[in-house]
């Protein structure tokens, strides 16, 4: 690490302009934690984000709300929109572009043409496909013609939200767009899905320092996920999870239970069946309790494909794991009564009677012990 | 080999009668204990899960029912024949101690309809002391009840049948055995307990010590038992024998004085006898109660009063109860503040149990050759 550190001061500006050496490393640190690498590798991966070959992203924005792309801004650490900005050579944006119209676009085939085979693809949104997709243009093309003219040149695709990994709100029923997530279209390259509404921005940054750090894909899960933040459950990490184990619920929001912070599944927490880190990762890096079930909302399983914008939001989740019982053990036992009326009758003539005829007997049992005596 | 005989006489008698009505409103009990569970019955709690149907109906219950072990033992492992006369109703009265310690076992349990898991092989959990417990326990139900069964066809078919007699030698070797082994995991249990018992009891020796006193309350049993029936049947009392037998019991008795103080000091606890505490108190009461069977049966002299071995005989039996109750309930101390005293149903189960016990006993030493034959001057 020391090289890291110039011999006389600390605060040095680092290679990634306007961020503080201590931001930086916070950053680094933070980024391998969540992609559930070892502490060691937080020199390769600040050796990663240092190197001036930026690798190309191109963000595509088709049916969505940009919420994605305003999580990555805003609820990061200030600092990290400027890191973003820097490691990687963001050539296509249509929300941070500063050129609009045909420039941009040109821009955009520009950058297609001569980084074919190397850039990093993101899609932010759903695409349409009903009626030939008329439901969305830019350009005068449509979102499927797009994906299908850019996508293949792409070295990998990142399908960040859950419009882009499934579908999201759009494809909840009737979905009269026909929306439909990118891996369903896109079948030339590897497309990771980061599902979320919106995407914990923690997932994209990890996922994009993954690959250039070891310069191959993450593990990915049967729905193409990162095993690293989508693994588990939410209900496996919960930080209710004791409450719902213990069978203490909130039975409706503002009882008891609710403010007294026990388990919001059956108030219809999706936690038992949605995959992601929220628990262990939070939202918008403003301390704890920072994520719907720490805010006392239950989850509503957005990431999870026929989950969030499918179910009823308050309609209990299937439990995949542990299923609660029906009925549950007082947690605040009787501690057991002192001695009764009746049961200290009985024992008091039980032992009286014991005594007694233990005194007749022994009485009966000395006379013929005497009696034997006289005889000898 | 002696004369057996059936005792004869009326079965329903007075006394037959007044346990009859205590065994029915037991029953009463048990069949509410089954439709509303075991709540409706007890003062059970989680601090406290063992009552007084765990200490009384089997730890202790089959520790006063350890006569026929501890006569078997003497008689076939330390060959005294001269004791075989007592062994068959000592058999008797340890028959019913077990086989009504394993029902207490199924009224107590909670899910009772599980229970058969214990013996299924792919579910043994040999690292149990509980297991061992279970087993132990079950199989030497069936074990004694071999032992009895030539009782049974002598007096149905006028002989014992051959095959029986040929393997009676290994029944009796594993009767032996196993009692050996879970008398002392019944104390074993207690280790698990940990310092919920005060170091008084809880020492690493507490299956030796519990082994020790279910032997000693073996041969005091049969003592009680003996005089007991004598004078109810009206029989001689076989006083030689009786004076020989009881002098084991200050012996092992001051064996396991010795090594319960010894461990005591060696772990440096004896301060706390000195504490003044219900702890404190209890084990003074313990070791008087086992110190004086000591003294009154030390001199020879004294063995050949049948009133001295009477009175020794239930001091030692009240000391080896007491020792159980302190163990598993009065000295056990859960924390938090968990309370138990045996409830008025739950004490009139115990009760019923007992008197079935007490009626099937005089039921069998009337209709099956227990005793031996009076020989008449």
């Amino acid at each position: 690490m020391s090289s890291y550190f110039p011999d006389s001061e600390m605060k040095t500006e680092s290679p990634v302009s306007g961020v503080s050496r201590r931001d930086f490393l916070k950053f680094c640190t933070i980024m391998t934690a969540t992609m559930g690498l070892p502490a060691g590798m937080v020199e390769k991966v600040m050796a990663a984000v240092e190197n001036p070959k930026r690798p190309p992203v191109i963000w595509l924005h088709f049916q969505e709300c940009t919420g994605c792309t305003e999580s990555l801004l805003r609820a990061t650490h200030p600092t990290v929109e400027h890191l973003v900005l820097d490691i990687i050579s963001l050539d296509y944006s249509e929300t941070l572009c500063a050129a609009a119209g045909h420039q941009v676009e040109e821009a955009l085939h520009a950058s297609v043409e001569a980084n074919k085979g190397n850039f990093i693809l993101v899609v932010e949104g759903s695409i349409p496909t009903a009626d030939n997709g008329i439901y969305c243009k830019i350009g005068g093309k449509t979102a499927m013609e797009i994906l299908k003219d850019i996508g293949p040149k792409a070295a990998a695709c990142v399908a960040i939200g859950s419009c882009a990994s499934w579908g999201g709100v759009q494809s909840a029923y009737p979905n009269p767009t026909g929306a439909t997530g990118v891996s369903e279209l896109l079948k030339e390259v590897p497309v990771i899905n980061l599902p979320g509404c919106p995407a914990s921005p923690y997932n994209i940054l990890s996922t994009i320092l993954y690959y250039l750090t070891l310069k191959k894909l993450p593990a990915l899960d049967g729905e193409g996920r990162p095993v690293f933040a989508y693994g588990r459950l939410i209900h496996e990490n919960c930080e209710r999870r004791p409450h719902f184990d213990n069978g203490r619920f909130a039975e409706e929001f503002g009882d008891e239970g609710h403010r007294q912070g026990y388990c919001l599944y059956k108030l219809g927490c999706k936690g038992p069946e949605t995959h992601a880190n929220c628990p262990s990762i939070l939202f918008g890096d403003v301390g704890s309790n920072a994520w719907p079930v720490g805010t006392g909302h239950p989850c509503f399983g957005c990431a999870e494909k026929g989950v969030g914008f499918h179910k009823p939001i308050h309609e209990q989740a299937a439990v995949y794991t542990v299923a609660p019982p029906a009925t549950y053990p007082d947690f605040d036992e009787p501690k057991g009564k002192g001695i009764g009326v009746g049961a200290a009758l009985v024992v008091g003539a039980a032992a009286g009677a014991a005594v007694a005829g233990g005194l007749k007997f022994s009485k009966v049992l000395k006379e013929s012990d005497n009696s034997e005596e006289k005889k000898n | 080999m002696e004369n057996l005989q059936p005792l004869g006489g009326k079965i329903w008698t007075k006394p037959f009668k007044v346990l009859t009505l205590l065994a029915v409103i037991g029953g009463i009990f048990i069949a509410k204990r089954f439709i509303f569970g075991i709540g409706s019955v007890t003062n059970l709690s989680d601090g406290y899960p063992w009552g007084l149907w765990i200490v009384f109906d089997v730890v202790t219950s089959t520790a006063l029912a350890c006569g026929g072990y501890a006569m078997a033992m003497l008689v076939y492992i330390f060959n005294k024949q001269e004791y075989h006369p007592l062994v068959r109703s000592a058999l008797v009265a340890s028959i019913f101690g077990y086989t009504l310690a394993g029902l207490a076992i199924f009224i107590d349990v909670g899910r009772y309809w599980q229970l058969y898991n214990v013996f299924i092989p792919p579910y043994l959990n040999v690292n149990s002391v509980m297991f061992e417990v279970a087993s132990c326990i079950a199989l030497y139900v069936l074990i004694m009840w071999i032992e009895l069964s030539p009782a049974w066809f002598k007096q149905r078919y006028g002989k014992v049948p051959g095959w029986l007699n040929k393997i009676m030698f290994f029944i009796i070797a594993i009767g032996v055995l196993l009692p050996t082994m879970h008398q002392a995991s019944l104390g074993g249990l207690m280790i698990a307990m940990g310092e919920k018992l005060s170091p008084l009891w809880q020492t690493q020796f507490i299956p030796a010590l519990f082994l020790i006193t279910a032997i000693t309350l073996g041969y005091a049993m049969v003592v009680f038992e003996s005089i007991f029936s004598a004078n109810q049947f009206g029989r001689p009392v076989e006083m030689k024998m009786l004076s020989k037998l009881s002098r084991f019991i200050p012996f092992l008795t001051i064996a396991f004085l010795v090594l319960r103080f010894g461990v005591i000091a060696f772990n440096g606890d004896l301060g706390l006898i000195f504490r003044f505490d219900l702890a404190a108190l209890m084990f003074v009461i313990e070791t008087v109660l086992f110190v004086f069977p000591v003294v009154i049966l030390w001199k020879p002299e004294n063995r050949q009063k049948i009133n001295n071995l009477f009175r020794a005989a239930v001091f030692f039996v009240i000391a080896g109860v007491l020792y159980r109750f302190d163990t598993f309930i009065i000295v056990f101390n859960p924390g938090h503040g968990y309370r138990y005293f045996p409830a008025f149903q739950e004490i009139m189960i115990t009760v019923g149990i007992i008197a079935l016990e007490i009626m099937l006993y005089m039921i069998f030493v009337k209709r099956l050759p227990i005793f031996p034959q009076v020989k008449h001057a």
